[in-house]
């Protein structure tokens, strides 16, 4: 594969912001659809009479999507520009589809988020941004939508980016995290081209805009933690007696040499190689899957985690997370869950729920349960102890999902406090 | 001496996905069909387990109407990585009575394979079937987890999908239920080509340009022999042809093409402007084929 940087982008909106056709738009302009999918496009558009391409046709992909003319599910796109690749997980904008925002922006690292000109900041606007806030992504673009439905008049663009400024404040985002830029996606101003009816904008167009942004800025650096995957032993003849441990580095780097200790055990250790696949190497980056040799004999099993001497995490039985709820069957005191934190699994209990947050920045509530959609503040207490980060300090080991021990579905995600 | 990995974030990011199905996972396999994306896994699996052998067997469901080339190859990498290869035969649910083949103009074996996947499934008990299906397809691909789950029938219960966060995988199941993983759902069809040039992967003949008998119909490129329906005014012309996606021969359709080495495929893939499932017969049936197929547990 070429070494092209790839940014992952997560889209929100509220019904009707023109989110699909953004995102037709974003396709059409990169080249991006193929002729056989623009004569469907082309197709269907004529047969619901409209005198336009409609975008949205590129992305609304399930049969009762298409019969309801809405988006119901995650949708995954992908598009490559010469020097960058991009998938965009487009999420739903209805209010009962929090969740699918949420899970839409766990793998991305920026979000696009949709308002229409004509409507503004509206409560969908704040949730949306609110998640953002909640899963700290990188940056955020705010595209003010259907410029052309209000004469490009700059005082409306200038309104809304004041008022989303307020919401600004009150998250934990630096304002150089925050772009906003005027669009109409469905004439394709400020997508790819500069807008020559909106000569009073002078920032990037959308798309330069994603070209910019780096992958080093939007990941961030922090301590490494290897969590065991898979104990690899060949048992073969060359390699009889080979004992790796597999796994995805997250957060830091690994050298030959490093000390280090593996949790739950807290034994001590060096790494002795690092691999991958036929090669060996001295360092590996974070994000890299490979597999890793100690110096001694150590008894390590799936689910146990390595790090570095001198970085140890938290290990605790008793935890405080942020829970966004993403199953209909209500999150209630003293329900157990398998919790499962990066790929280790312990059994949890509902100790206490402290609050439901209001997903505007307006506060919290004092609750006894989490319904679907609902984000509130849980207590939990464990059957063994984990090895974690807060959220804020280390994504990576600081979020865990619930399952649900009767139906086994995933059921809520957490960001530890 | 230094150096330093420096990860592909896809290729890492599959192989995760990989050791997490052979950890989670009682019986997985790795369902095969000798074209280049399922090529792909094999590498991509080799890589995650190395130096220890790819812990599952691979599954291939012979429709009988398979390129030879295509099978030729396939034994041929299943001998050199000494992996093992389970075939389970369309023809066999055919004369078992359980499908009936298809008549007519747009004749196929394609849908048929559902079934003698489900029953290869409940035969091995595989609890886990690995895919090289990718988002970027079809639409309703695009809309697929990595790890979906299944029912005792295979279906696909689509709006009622688990939701998948970062990258935590729940492969939790019930007795009877299986999952569909695809580690290479974040590739495009670019990507692949790119990463079998990079790693120098081989793959069958049938997809640099050859020489071949074929046949126009529909604006597309029919392979003429004895398993593909054509009526008697449909002209027989020999052409420079290969193809872009490699299935059973009466689904797949050819490219006229002179890209004969693997730099010429990857310039043409590039600059291409019809999309890869455009060649597949089988998706042109409705605008929601996919999705349709996908439901009764087709791939």
């Amino acid at each position: 594969m070429e070494n092209r940087k790839l940014i992952k982008i997560a889209t929100a909106g509220s019904v009707d912001d023109g989110k699909s056709t953004l995102i037709g738009r974003l396709l059409y302009d990169t080249k991006s659809l193929t002729t056989d999918k623009l004569e469907a496009i082309e197709k269907t558009s004529r047969q619901r009479g409209f005198d336009y391409l409609d975008f949205s046709l590129a992305t609304d992909g399930l049969i009762a999507e298409r019969e309801q003319g809405i988006t119901i599910d995650v949708a995954h796109i992908y598009f490559n520009t010469a020097k960058t690749n991009f998938v965009i997980a487009d999420t739903p904008g209805h209010v009962e589809y929090t969740r699918n925002m949420v899970t839409g922006a766990s793998t991305s690292q920026v979000a696009i988020i949709l308002i229409d000109a004509r409507k503004g900041v509206i409560e969908q606007t704040n949730r949306h941004f609110f998640i953002s806030n909640l899963l700290r992504l990188g940056h955020v673009v705010v595209a003010v939508n259907k410029m052309d439905l209000v004469n490009y008049d700059e005082d409306v663009f200038l309104k809304i980016k004041a008022d989303f400024e307020v919401l600004v404040e009150k998250s934990d985002f630096k304002t150089d995290q925050i772009t906003f830029i005027p669009i109409s996606a469905l004439k394709g101003e400020n997508i790819a081209k500069h807008s020559e009816l909106m000569p009073w904008y002078v920032g990037n167009t959308l798309l330069d805009h994603l070209e910019v942004l780096e992958p080093s800025d939007l990941h961030e650096s922090t301590v490494a933690r290897f969590p065991i995957q898979y104990v690899t032993r060949p048992r073969t003849e060359a390699f009889h007696d080979f004992r790796g441990f597999s796994g995805k580095l997250y957060g830091g780097s690994l050298k030959v040499g490093d000390e280090v200790t593996v949790l739950p055990s807290f034994t001590e250790s060096k790494i002795k190689t690092i691999h991958f696949f036929d090669q060996e190497y001295s360092e590996a980056l974070p994000g890299a899957s490979i597999t890793i040799t100690l110096e001694n004999e150590v008894n390590i099993s799936r689910g146990d985690m390595l790090v570095k001497s001198s970085e140890l995490p938290k290990s605790e039985k008793q935890i405080s997370a942020t829970i966004c709820q993403v199953n209909s069957k209500p999150l209630k005191v003293g329900d157990k869950y398998t919790l499962q934190h990066g790929i280790n699994r312990v059994l949890a209990k509902v100790e206490s729920i402290d609050s439901v947050i209001h997903t505007d920045f307006t506060g919290e509530v004092s609750a006894s349960q989490l319904k679907l959609n609902d984000i509130g503040k849980v207590n939990f207490r464990l059957s063994k102890p984990i090895h974690f980060d807060t959220y804020h300090d280390n994504k990576s080991n600081g979020r865990f999902i619930l399952i649900d021990e009767g139906s086994y579905d995933t059921v809520g995600v957490g960001f530890i406090d | 001496m230094s150096n330093l990995f420096i990860p592909n974030p896809k290729e890492a990011e599959s192989i995760h996905i990989l050791r997490e199905v052979a950890a989670q996972f009682e019986r997985p396999v790795l369902l095969f069909s000798g074209g280049k994306d399922s090529i792909t896994l094999v590498r991509l699996a080799q890589k995650a387990f190395y130096p220890a052998r790819i812990p599952f067997p691979l599954l291939h469901i012979d429709t009988g109407h398979n390129f030879p080339e295509t099978i030729e190859f396939r034994d041929q990498l299943v001998a050199e990585l000494g992996l093992e290869l389970i075939v389970r035969n369309v023809q066999d649910s055919i004369n078992q009575g359980k499908v009936t083949e298809e008549r007519g103009r747009y004749a196929s074996r394609n849908t048929l394979q559902t079934t003698t996947l489900l029953d290869a499934i409940e035969e091995f008990k595989f609890d886990a079937c690995i895919g090289g299906a990718r988002r970027d397809e079809e639409k309703a691909r695009a809309k697929e987890r990595v790890f979906s789950v299944r029912d005792d029938f295979g279906q696909w219960d689509e709006k009622n999908q688990r939701p998948e966060l970062f990258d935590m995988l729940n492969g939790r199941i019930h007795q009877g239920q299986n999952v569909r993983v695809f580690p290479i759902s974040n590739w495009t069809e670019l990507d692949v080509w790119e990463y079998i040039k990079t790693e120098n992967i081989a793959i069958p003949s049938i997809y640099f340009a050859h020489k071949r008998e074929v046949f126009f119909r529909d604006g597309m490129v029919w392979t003429a022999n004895e398993h593909v329906y054509r009526e008697s005014y449909e002209e027989v012309f020999e052409k420079m042809v290969r193809f872009r996606t490699v299935g059973d021969m009466t689904c797949t359709a050819a490219v006229l093409s002179e890209a004969d080495t693997l730099d010429a495929v990857v310039a043409e893939i590039r600059d291409s402007t019809i999309s890869e499932r455009g060649a597949r017969i089988d998706d042109k049936r409705s605008e929601a084929a996919m999705e349709s197929r996908k439901k009764v547990g087709y791939f």
